[in-house]
Order: structure tokens, then C-alpha cells, then sequence
């Protein structure tokens, strides 16, 4: 399977208030990145805007709907309409999250946890080599935020991504705030997290942030970055270099320029480590 | 526990949405799932239905989108596919509101017009051609209709302009709206019984010869013919035809 070659530059999501400014100008950003099950529908606008928006700009495919940690397998169709897109796109690549989002039929169309026990590796592990197959190329894999682990956890989340993309070849998308999320709620050491992850692996990052619960932290993308995400995403630069970074931000969206500025905040991180290195 | 019981465990919690511990996974996580799950699929259909959350206000429309959301766990991996009921939970719930599942019908009608298939409209022109007694009319794949029998056409058209609405009312006869897309735009109409009565023909294949004879009345094939073509240059004046098709 072909490997995928890095991509540095410095993107956002892009979200339907934002449209007619990516459709008019094509310098804005290094590169987008679309949910994919956004476009994943017979035609309309959505389609026109993003065959207008690849006319533009590299384009990062991002799917919440894989739920490569189901039980009973990878969906056939579901894989199927996702590699319609993404010949239709060429993206720079195809990811979805490290969770299930439903089992026999449900849908919850929520990122849910996997325990991490030899045997959800095992399943991870052929769920991914079947959408690889089907998608006839290697995806990146992004790891969500949580909030419980499992009580027969037989691994730390890094030891299981790491084994995990040594078993299918598989690429990351590292998510920083999902790590600082789900570290401050499970109380994890993230600089093991960090060094526990594969280097060579990684493709790209997400940053976004995040809101304070009753007693979690959850991942909510409303906010901008806070600056303990941005401190763990300098860490994350310096160990796995400026790869394709980008701004999650999925409700209380506000400008695409103060989007812009923030981006620029990370295009500093970025120069900064490129200079001291 | 195998891995399949985990999941089915956590996928019966979560539907359940009660504080039922279960093994090996703390409270107060599941309870952010279980949050979760329910505020996502209110906020879904909040989005696909849009106008008649305008017209209900917050708290009904999320009273009866939780309640939806109780009896109607999604199947698909598409959100786009949640809330193909809810025209008739809204009908269940509000039986002598007629005017809200027709506001409902006509949201999620016109957001599947929305990113529905693409098809060209014909040109006028396209039919300088054409064998009239064996012509059918091939058209747009987001064509739909329904029948309404309230004045919920003209309720949704004031909430898409953002003006006050009319106060909901029976229509004197039930109507009918035909909604498509053209270009990219999803559009409605509501249309008289003639024309409900030739577009039912026209997308059964009826030829535009069997339209006039199926729709002349009082014997007058003539008139039937001319006010079957004044309801064809409607369709082609809103780009409902892609296509004349002479067998």
C-alpha cells in the first residue's frame, strides 16, 4: 500500500459559514480538511462547493462514521461511499477516529470509547486492514477524547495506537486536545503519551478547544485553543516536526479571521521550533 | 466480557439514559455519553427542521424532539437519514395542529431536495423537436409532492424571509406543493389540482397525447390540450424537465 507522504502546512476545517470566502479566495490556508460524511450525499451544493474548493486547496478527508471499533465490523456500504469521495476528491488522506460509534445496527453518531484489551487490538487491527483494503489506501486513525476507561483496560491508549499501527501500517492523526482532554480526565502522564507514540507515523495534528464539565473536561470545539493545548502541541512539534496542523472549530463558530489569527499562533509554535532546531 | 457485550452493554445504557451502573466503566463518564447522545440528535433535528422549530419555539420543539429521539434510535451511519419520522411523531403529538407536520414534511422534503441528485433541466428550446403524441417527460430525480391542508406554505415561506407568519389556518380544499431543486437551489410551489392531477401522469410515464385525453373535461380535447401546455411551460419555466423521452 502506498505510504503517505508528509504534508506540512496549516489548515481549518472547513464549516458552512466559511464557504463563500474558501470559494473566493485560495490562499487562505495551506490546506482544508472536510467531514467527510458532509459530502458523502447524491449532489447539491454541498458537492459543488467542494469540487470548487479542491480547485483551490489540498484537501484533508475526516470522517466521523467509520466506527472502525465496532464489534461486528466495518460497514461495507458505508466504506464503499467513502472511497466514491475520496476518488472524487484525491484527498492528501482519509481519517476517522480510534472508537466505535455503534454496534448491530445502532448509530449513536457519538465517538465511543474502546477498552484497550488484547482483544479489541485484535479486532482494530482486521477492521482497519478491511477499510484499507476497500479504500485502497492506508488512513490515518485520530485519537478521540474520552471520558471513562474500561475497568479490563489492558494497555495504556499509546501502548494500544502504537501496537496498532505497527499491525496495519496505519497513519495517525494526533489529536492535542483530545490528549489533553482525556489526560486531564483520566489523569495520564501526557508527555508518556507523546513519547509513546510512533514518530513516523504521525500526519497530521488537530487543535481545538475544549469546556469544563461538572468534573470532566469535554471536547467540545467552541472555544479557541487554550494555552495548555498549545504548550502540549509545541511539545508535540518538537517530537514529531511541523507536520499538517490544524483548528477544529465545530460550534460557535466565529469569523474565518479570527480563525486565521489563531492559525497563525501555531504557524509561530511551528517557526519557532524550525529556528531552535 | 467479550468485546461485543462491552459494546452491547454500552449501547443498551446509553438508550436506556438512566444512571443503571454498568460493569466496569464509572458513572460519570457514562453519564457524558448519554448527554451526548440525546443533545446531538435534538441538535440534528433542530438543523434538518429548521422552520418548524421557528414555529414551535424551543421548548416544544425540543420537548418533541426528545421524545422522538426516545422512540427512534438512528440506524444509519448518515445523520442526514435522522428524522424520516418525524413527520409523524409531530402528527401523533400535535393532531389538531395539522399546520406542524406539514411544516415538518416540508423541511426535510426540501433538505433531501437540498443534496439530492444533480440533473440538468432541458432549455425551452430542446423541444422544437419533439413528437408530442409520444413525448414523455423525464424528470428532475428531487420532484416531490404532498398534500397539505393548511396554510403551512405560506407559514414556512414568511419564517424563510424571516417575517412574522400568518396565524395557522384550514385551506377552504387540501392543496398540493411540488418541491424540487433547481440548480442548486430547493424550491416549492403550491400547485392547483390540474396540474397535481397531470404531474402524478407525467412521472407515471403518461405520454403528453395521454395527458390531454386523460385530463379533458367536458369533452373539450382542445381545452385540455391547451391547459396541459400551460402546465408544461410552468415545469419548464422552473427546470422540473430533464429530459422528453419519444418511445
Amino acid at each position: 500500500m502506498t505510504a503517505i507522504p508528509v504534508f506540512e502546512g496549516f489548515g481549518l476545517g472547513l464549516r458552512p459559514p466559511h464557504f463563500n470566502e474558501f470559494l473566493e479566495q485560495g490562499d487562505l490556508v495551506d490546506f482544508v480538511e472536510v467531514i467527510s460524511e458532509n459530502f458523502m450525499v447524491p449532489g447539491g451544493r454541498p458537492l459543488y462547493v467542494l469540487d470548487k474548493v479542491r480547485e483551490r486547496y489540498p484537501v484533508a478527508m475526516h470522517g466521523v462514521s467509520m466506527s472502525i471499533g465496532s464489534a461486528d465490523g466495518v460497514k461495507l456500504d458505508y466504506l464503499r461511499r467513502l472511497k466514491a469521495l475520496a476518488d472524487r476528491v484525491n484527498p492528501l488522506w482519509v481519517s476517522d477516529h480510534l472508537c466505535w460509534t455503534g454496534v448491530e445496527g445502532f448509530n449513536s453518531h457519538d465517538l465511543l470509547p474502546m477498552p484497550y484489551t488484547e482483544e479489541a487490538m485484535d479486532l482494530i487491527s482486521a477492521n482497519i486492514a478491511r477499510a484499507q483494503d476497500v479504500l485502497e489506501r492506508p488512513i490515518l486513525m485520530e485519537n478521540a477524547s474520552t471520558y471513562l476507561t474500561f475497568a479490563d483496560d489492558q494497555m495504556t491508549e499509546w501502548a494500544f495506537i502504537s501496537e496498532m499501527c505497527r499491525r496495519t501500517g496505519c497513519y495517525l492523526l494526533l489529536d492535542v486536545n483530545n490528549i489533553y482532554v482525556s489526560g486531564t480526565n483520566h489523569g495520564f502522564d501526557m508527555d508518556a503519551y507523546l513519547a509513546g507514540i510512533p514518530e513516523d507515523r504521525v500526519r497530521q495534528m488537530h487543535l481545538a478547544g475544549h469546556s469544563q464539565g461538572r468534573e470532566l473536561l469535554i471536547d467540545t470545539h467552541d472555544e479557541p485553543v487554550p494555552d495548555p493545548v498549545w504548550a502540549l502541541y509545541k511539545k508535540a512539534i518538537e517530537r514529531f516536526g511541523p507536520l499538517a496542523s490544524m483548528i477544529e472549530r465545530d460550534d460557535n463558530i466565529p469569523p474565518l479571521a479570527d480563525l486565521l489569527a489563531e492559525l497563525d499562533v501555531a504557524r509561530q509554535k511551528a517557526s519557532d521550533w524550525t529556528r531552535a532546531a | 466480557m467479550s468485546l461485543l457485550d462491552t459494546q452491547r452493554g454500552f449501547r443498551d445504557h446509553i438508550l436506556a439514559g438512566t444512571d443503571a451502573p454498568l460493569p466496569g466503566a464509572p458513572e460519570r463518564g457514562l453519564a457524558v455519553y448519554r448527554h451526548a447522545y440525546r443533545a446531538q440528535l435534538v441538535a440534528s433535528l433542530r438543523d434538518t427542521f429548521e422552520k418548524t422549530w421557528a414555529w414551535l419555539g424551543d421548548e416544544a420543539f425540543d420537548k418533541a424532539a426528545r421524545h422522538h429521539v426516545e422512540a427512534h434510535a438512528p440506524k444509519s451511519w448518515t445523520l442526514n437519514e435522522y428524522g424520516a419520522d418525524f413527520v409523524q411523531t409531530l402528527r401523533a403529538l400535535y393532531p389538531d395542529d395539522a399546520e406542524v407536520a406539514e411544516l415538518a414534511w416540508l423541511d426535510w422534503s426540501l433538505r433531501r431536495a437540498f443534496d439530492g441528485p444533480d440533473a440538468d433541466a432541458i432549455k425551452p428550446e430542446a423541444l422544437a423537436e419533439v413528437d408530442w403524441d409520444r413525448a414523455v417527460l423525464i424528470f428532475v430525480p428531487t420532484l416531490t409532492m404532498g398534500e397539505i391542508v393548511t396554510n403551512s406554505a405560506a407559514i414556512w415561506g414568511a419564517l424563510a424571509e424571516e417575517k412574522a407568519p400568518p396565524a395557522a389556518q384550514r385551506l377552504a380544499a387540501p392543496a398540493t406543493v411540488r418541491i424540487w431543486r433547481s440548480g442548486l437551489t430547493p424550491k416549492y410551489r403550491t400547485i392547483e389540482n390540474f396540474e397535481q392531477r397531470a404531474l402524478i401522469l407525467a412521472m407515471a410515464g403518461s405520454s403528453f397525447a395521454d395527458l390531454c385525453s386523460l385530463l379533458v373535461e367536458g369533452g373539450d380535447i382542445n381545452k385540455a390540450a391547451h391547459d396541459v401546455g400551460a402546465v408544461l411551460a410552468g415545469w419548464l419555466q422552473d427546470g422540473l424537465i430533464r429530459a422528453v423521452r419519444t418511445p
